[in-house]
């Protein structure tokens, strides 16, 4: 018993490590990619540790008409959130640390919570452009959320419908793909939802063309406006780590292949072939939706964004949802 | 987003400015917002005043030339060329005609790069910034074009008192051409890359209007007023240096693109129509250059004297890329002018923000601000200090100061 707390206490503190250091990885390859693409030479790759470490040593300022406890609480939850994700889901090709506790709709629930710490962080920073950025911030996850839930829902309904216990739990999505599971109506549909899923992305990170809530051009950093030091940098990680979030959901709900499975290794190099296929499968996902999408686009309206998720994505979404579904029909008949 | 405006009735204030992302030089803007939408705007510029006429009536008009290019970092030579050809007027030198073939040269050349440079900024502000550095790449070969021709990037100090500093070798010719081709290759590639990107198109297409009426209420100009209908181009309407020989008319938005509507995607258009214009032009001027002499008086003390002997008053009028730019200068007889008064391009566009911001939303203020291409350090000439503090004129006081200096200069 005592045994299994410690492990378990052991593989949380791996795995957020292991989790922030992805982030800064991908960080770091995001923004020398985009400067490639943008034709620029772009920083090193070590420029996102070397920005977190000069934020901690930098003053932390609070603004006089802050609320101070929840100004200061909410990056903390926010970063301590985001890594509780990573608990659930697979990473680096291992199976999930908590992996008997949570399933997919708890991953669904988990995932709003930095969105509410930064929205928290937000209105309690007394600042006109963060307030702004903060409504702007809770009408877009109102907005990417329902298409999301259908991704998940329609991938967890192929599973169960297929007869395989426990669907929503990420381990049996891990280790059934779903592409072996329909037809070929089925495999339209699933590609589908992987491109819906890959259109949340940006907006789950707040990154452009649906950076409404941080907009700087108009709202000077919006939510995060007041935000200095040790706090922007708990906030900087935050996105980090739920970049590698989203990314490596993509990866466990559409990708999740093993290349130890494919390939025949020693014993011992599994789990480096394993860590391997799976940094590049993520810096993969983070470069198509992430940089890619970053460097072709302009910037929405908060308008165009709710319009974008409810009309066209979550369309698309539901059109996925029913070939899905139609092609199941078909099979069983 | 607008579903707490049941709870407050009253709108709230969201200061832009004088500091701020959204301005690239600045301004103090004061925003009544209705959740998301702005309702009323109101602005107060003054935050960059340098006191350059000051300095100017201490100087004479050679030295002034000089000080013009430092009005305003984009336009060099329109401020230098305006205020030469006030100056010009008043002493009644003429200007030999390849001065005025290469001062049109290199005030095209500028144009190109000042509406590129208002590209990437506008690109930027939709938060585009790939464009931003894209566009900022390509205008390289204008600014390095220009160093070619008067030795610096920026403040070129080319222009004098009756002609250029500077001839255009039969070596450069070449280099011109070549950043012609270069920049007529590349014209339909931009234009794809502004006006077919649906990003785009959705945040500019329909918003900062401003209508035809509006823009000749409140005496817009410049591409701003182009865009809104309003057929006006100083090259065209009172041509000076070269354009009385070229082909030159105001660019307005074609009717492929839905005609005039006055709105931030017509601005778009306006200027890249402008900078293939421009390549137009400059060949025209390659073409037909004449040879001869390129200063009236080559003598510096000669043409001082000249000078200081000169009087009377003229304004030297010159199409900016943001509009119509105006010097007056008023000689009595002595070294430094008795008076002298710019009035920049913006200072004719800053008021037309209130009818394009009004029940537009934040996300666009950015753009629809930068979308008249707003030059603060050249629009600012005064700031008004009382008590230590900066302070406001009433229209009153206005009018009285007006007055005021209309029978100073009568007398003189």
């Amino acid at each position: 018993m005592l045994i299994d707390i410690i492990l378990l206490l052991g593989g949380a503190v791996l795995v957020g490590v292991f989790g922030i250091l992805i982030a800064l990885f991908l960080m770091g390859v995001d923004r020398i990619v985009t400067a490639r693409m943008q034709a620029r030479i772009g920083p090193p790759l070590s420029q996102p540790l070397t920005d977190i470490r000069k934020l901690f040593t930098k003053e932390n300022v609070v603004p006089a008409n802050a609320i101070p406890l929840l100004f200061n609480l909410a990056p903390v939850i926010a970063l301590a959130s985001a890594i509780t994700i990573l608990l659930y889901i697979p990473v680096g090709g291992f199976p999930p640390v908590l992996s008997g506790g949570g399933d997919l709709i708890l991953v669904m629930y988990l995932l709003t919570l930095p969105a509410l710490a930064l929205v928290a962080g937000g209105f309690s920073s007394g600042s006109p452009y963060a307030t702004v950025g903060a409504q702007r911030e809770m009408v877009t996850m109102i907005a990417y959320e329902f298409p999301l839930a259908v991704v998940i829902i329609a991938i967890a309904w192929k599973l169960a419908v297929s007869g395989i216990p426990l669907p929503f739990m990420l381990a049996s999505v891990q280790a059934n793909p779903v592409w072996g599971l329909v037809g070929p109506l089925g495999i339209i549909g699933v590609l589908i939802l992987f491109f819906v899923l890959l259109i949340v992305t940006p907006a789950e990170l707040s990154r452009i063309p649906f950076d409404t809530p941080e907009a700087e051009t108009e709202l000077a950093g919006g939510v995060l406006v007041e935000y200095s030091g040790k706090n922007l940098a708990l906030f900087t990680l935050t996105q980090g780590v739920k970049t590698v979030v989203m990314a490596s959901l993509v990866v466990a709900l559409f990708i999740p292949y093993r290349l130890s499975a494919i390939i025949l290794a020693p014993v011992i190099l599994q789990p480096v072939l394993d860590l391997l296929f799976y940094l590049v499968l993520v810096v993969l996902v983070a470069f198509i939706a992430v940089s890619l999408i970053r460097v072709s686009m302009a910037r929405f309206r908060i308008n165009q964004v709710v319009s974008v998720y409810w009309m066209y994505i979550s369309l698309i979404g539901i059109a996925g949802m029913l070939l899905i579904m139609a092609d199941h029909i078909l099979g069983v008949v | 987003m607008n579903g707490d405006t049941t709870k407050k009735s009253t709108p709230y204030t969201i200061p832009i400015g004088p500091v701020h992302p959204a301005l690239k030089e600045p301004v103090m803007f004061t925003f009544q917002m209705e959740g998301e939408v702005v309702r009323s705007v109101d602005f107060a510029p003054g935050n960059t005043h340098r006191g350059i006429e000051w300095m100017g009536m201490r100087r004479n008009p050679v030295q002034i030339v000089h000080l013009t290019d430092r009005i305003c970092g984009i336009c060099g030579i329109v401020h230098s060329l305006s205020f030469a050809r006030a100056v010009e007027q008043i002493a009644e030198i003429e200007v030999p005609p390849r001065a005025d073939y290469i001062r049109t040269i290199l005030h095209e050349l500028e144009r190109m790069q000042s509406h590129i440079l208002w590209a990437g900024v506008a690109a930027h502000e939709l938060g585009f910034d790939s464009l931003l550095f894209l566009a900022w790449r390509v205008r390289e070969q204008s600014m390095d074009l220009i160093e070619n021709l008067t030795g610096n990037r920026v403040n070129y100090g080319i222009v004098q008192i009756g002609g250029v500093r500077r001839d255009i070798s039969d070596d450069q010719r070449p280099v011109i051409e070549q950043g012609l081709a270069y920049y007529r290759g590349l014209i339909d590639q931009m234009k794809t890359v502004f006006l077919d990107d649906s990003t785009i198109r959705m945040r500019c297409r329909g918003h900062g209007l401003l209508s035809y009426r509006d823009a000749q209420l409140l005496c817009a100009i410049g591409p701003t007023a182009r865009a809104s209908g309003v057929a006006m181009d100083v090259r065209h309407d009172y041509p000076y240096c070269a354009y009385g020989d070229l082909d030159v008319h105001p660019v307005l938005p074609p009717q492929e693109f839905g005609g005039p509507q006055g709105d931030v995607y017509d601005r778009i258009i306006v200027r890249l129509l402008e900078i293939a214009q421009s390549i137009d032009i400059i060949q025209q001027c390659l073409d037909s250059m004449p040879a001869g002499e390129i200063l009236w008086e080559k003598k510096l003390p000669k043409l001082l004297s000249i000078l200081k002997k000169a009087q009377g008053e003229a304004i030297g009028r010159v199409e900016a890329p943001r509009g119509e730019c105006m010097h007056y200068v008023r000689m009595d007889g002595n070294e430094a002018p008795a008076t002298w008064k710019v009035k920049a391009s913006s200072y004719s566009n800053l008021m037309s923000w209130i009818p394009m911001l009004k029940g537009e939303q934040l996300a666009d203020v950015p753009i629809i601000v930068a979308s008249i291409d707003p030059c603060m350090s050249c629009t600012d000439r005064v700031t008004i200090i009382r008590n230590g503090a900066a302070d406001n004129l009433t229209k009153e006081e206005l009018t009285r100061l007006s007055r005021e200096k209309t029978r100073r200069l009568s007398r003189c």
